[in-house]
């Protein structure tokens, strides 16, 4: 069996589970595991959301996961990294993206997961149609809200 | 030459289409897709300058395409 590890990033079209992703970036050299993850709320802007419909390109999608999984993996010397984000029909409370990091120490870990979350709202093509309460729908534009930084 | 050009989310719904084919003289750029795109009804819900991509990779309007090539049009990301 093969011992080698290589950091993650992928689309899924499932529940995002916290402890599956910890249990990918354990190590005995780690002594931090960070997991960071993002849910709908119910409130954005204002409008009262029921659900949120992710969709992406998906090729380039998966690709841009795997990328800033592996420049994190290099940035932050670690090989402990794992990213999911989800598609589809999502709920409230369900969870849209799933970050976990294991590093030796916990200032490293902390940072990658930060970084790891900016990057992928940065540049992942992924896109968001929020329903709201009134039945109505619409295409999220983080650029063209408000000055508040946007949540995942 | 044929290329084929992605749309996706709102840029989808102003088009009307996710996907077309457009035929572009030899030595064509991005920017030439993207003129040729606004030309089509709906494409002024488009912003002038948006995120272009050819083959899956980030792409600026003075990068060449080519027969065959995908090129896709990246509404403002989302993600997370």
């Amino acid at each position: 069996m093969s011992q080698f590890v290589s950091p993650i990033g992928e689309l899924v079209d499932r529940t995002i589970d916290p402890g599956a992703l910890l249990s990918r970036v354990s190590s005995p050299s780690n002594g931090a595991l960070i997991v960071f993850v993002g849910v709908v709320r119910e409130v954005n802007e204002g409008r009262d959301v029921t659900g949120i419909e992710y969709s992406a390109y998906e090729p380039m999608a998966a690709r841009e996961l795997q990328a800033i999984a592996d420049e994190a993996g290099a940035r932050f010397a670690t090989p402990h990294v794992a990213i999911e984000h989800r598609l589809g029909e999502l709920a409230l409370e369900d969870a849209s993206v799933g970050i976990a990091v294991g590093h030796a120490h916990r200032g490293a870990a902390y940072e990658a997961s930060r970084w790891i979350i900016e990057e992928l709202k940065r540049r992942v093509p992924i896109w968001k149609r929020e329903h709201y309460t009134d039945g109505t729908r619409e295409w999220v534009d983080p650029a063209s809200r408000s000055a508040q930084p946007a949540s995942p | 030459m044929s290329v084929t050009v992605l749309l996706f989310a709102s840029y989808a719904d102003a088009l009307g289409a996710s996907s077309l084919s457009l035929d572009l003289p030899a030595g064509a750029t991005v920017g030439d897709v993207l003129a040729e795109l606004m030309s089509r009804p709906g494409a002024d819900r488009l912003p002038p300058s948006p995120l272009m991509a050819v083959n899956q990779r980030y792409a600026s309007a003075d990068s060449p395409v080519r027969s065959g090539d995908e090129v896709a049009v990246i509404p403002p990301v989302a993600g997370g």
